[in-house]
């Protein structure tokens, strides 16, 4: 079998990527998030798992100040990207989240051609030669398992592809930025089962240049394709730890209940 | 209770009923041979195939139980546990039919002398009730029981340690009973083999229990 761990085992566990600290998130009044503390290494897949309502999306949101949209949000503590505070450091958000990609339950690609998709991040961040567009593109779709199937139709219509497709297509988009964070909140939920394991393999394959955190409600996709695992119930995080260790001893009797489907 | 606990309580309760089994098996070899009724010997004999049936469908039970419910942490352990107590409770059942066997092929009753310089009735209950414990540690999951089985198992084995000698030193006093004696010898030892099985189930009670690995630690 192969060693998952083999990645975390070289780091540094001084270097962490993402970390959040004494991270409390009130909607209004009703609080969210409570005292989430959390350190992830690069270049891991870590993943959210917990039943609906635990925090975990609201969480993952955080890193790239999502939640920033909510009316009525209020956040403290501290979350931080390679040891700096976005809350407190960043001033410009929208150059902030260049950093970060998003992936999205529902595979949300624009009304234009495959090709414009991925090259939508670089336009928008003024990239005009065609030379660098093209290979970025390329590169991109490579890098999300679907040049080989959409290589000869780059300007037909994204929304033409299948859902599989599209959401590969959403992950090429995110990734055509170059960001060293990616987040995905149920990128496979709404996918069929071959669908799911190209998903799967591609997060396998894209931690060794990204940091993932992933958001599921599958317990053998997190088991399948995480190093680490968080386990969130009632805005708390309950335990963290080596993704096999959460699935077959965890610590917490509240972790063991939810995978083993007792409760949640 | 979800399906999976509903399958789980149905492996605990097929494993359980394999155990009865194994346990009247050693039970009918032990009174075939204090009364000399080989018919109790020639039952166990038939009853061995039903103790091969039981395991297979147990290792087909927790086949599909990993195959459709993909259990995981105390589940999964459960079911990696049980497959093993399977295959080592098979043994047991092997071990009462070749003594059922050793009973059959007997021309006459057991020589008193030699099973006492043996402590052979000491060893057939020792293992008996080692098997009975491990049984009520699975059944209760008491892993404090379960622990008590090695401390059980040094007894067989301080027995079966004396076993050459006492054997040597009984044939030298009766040789027209040497094929009794090595009978009796061959018992013995896989008496001691029933004590290796029960640790090997107890080590996976605790594993099921409480994750721990205790196998191979001297």
């Amino acid at each position: 079998m192969v060693q998952k761990n083999d990645s975390l085992a070289k780091q540094n566990y001084g270097m962490y990527k993402l970390r959040a600290k004494d991270l409390n998130l009130y909607y209004g009044k009703k609080q969210a998030l409570k005292d989430v503390t959390i350190n992830i290494t690069a270049n891991t897949v870590t993943a959210f798992i917990g039943p609906s309502g635990c925090g975990k999306s609201t969480f993952l949101r955080c890193f790239n100040r999502m939640n920033d949209l909510i009316p009525d949000v209020t956040i403290k503590g501290e979350v931080m990207i390679d040891d700096v505070d976005i809350y407190k450091n960043i001033i410009d958000v929208y150059a902030y989240r260049k950093q970060i990609g998003m992936v999205f339950q529902k595979p949300n690609p624009f009304p234009k051609s495959i090709f414009e998709n991925v090259a939508f991040g670089l336009r928008i961040n003024g990239e005009k030669s065609k030379s660098v567009l093209d290979e970025t593109v390329e590169n991109a779709l490579k890098q999300a398992a679907l040049w080989d199937e959409v290589k000869d139709n780059l300007q037909k219509s994204a929304m033409a592809l299948s859902g599989g497709q599209q959401q590969r297509l959403c992950i090429a988009r995110a990734i055509a930025v170059q960001p060293s964070v990616l987040l995905m909140d149920e990128p496979a939920s709404a996918l069929d089962p071959i669908s799911t394991a190209k998903i799967e393999e591609l997060i396998y394959e894209l931690k060794n240049k990204f940091t993932i955190v992933i958001v599921t409600h599958n317990m053998q996709q997190a088991a399948r394709i995480s190093d680490k695992t968080a386990f969130f119930y009632l805005g708390e995080l309950i335990e963290y730890d080596n993704t096999d260790k959460i699935f077959t001893n965890p610590t917490k009797n509240a972790t063991q209940n939810y995978i083993t489907g007792r409760f949640g | 209770m979800t399906h999976l606990e509903s399958e789980l309580k149905s492996l605990k309760k097929d494993t359980t009923e394999m155990w009865e089994l194994v346990i009247s098996q050693l039970e009918k070899a032990y009174h075939s041979l204090k009364t000399f009724d080989k018919d109790f010997s020639r039952e166990v004999v038939a009853n061995e195939k039903r103790v091969n049936s039981m395991e297979l469908k147990i290792d087909r039970d927790c086949e599909n139980i990993i195959a459709l419910y993909s259990p995981v942490a105390i589940d999964l352990r459960f079911v990696l546990a049980t497959l093993k107590i399977n295959n080592n409770l098979e043994r047991i059942g092997d071990i009462a039919e070749s003594i059922a066997k050793y009973i059959i092929s007997e021309k006459e009753p057991f020589d008193a002398e030699l099973l006492k310089s043996t402590e052979f009735l000491e060893m057939y209950q020792g293992a008996h009730n080692i098997v009975r414990d491990v049984l009520l540690s699975f059944e209760r999951e008491d892993t404090k029981l379960a622990r008590s089985i090695f401390k059980k198992d040094e007894v067989l084995d301080d027995i079966n340690g004396d076993v050459n000698d006492n054997i040597v030193a009984f044939i030298s006093k009766y040789p027209t009973k040497m094929e009794q004696a090595l009978n009796v010898h061959s018992i013995i030892r896989k008496l001691e083999r029933v004590g290796d099985q029960s640790k090997n189930i107890a080590e996976e009670i605790i594993f099921y229990m409480e994750a721990k690995v205790l196998k191979h630690r001297k």
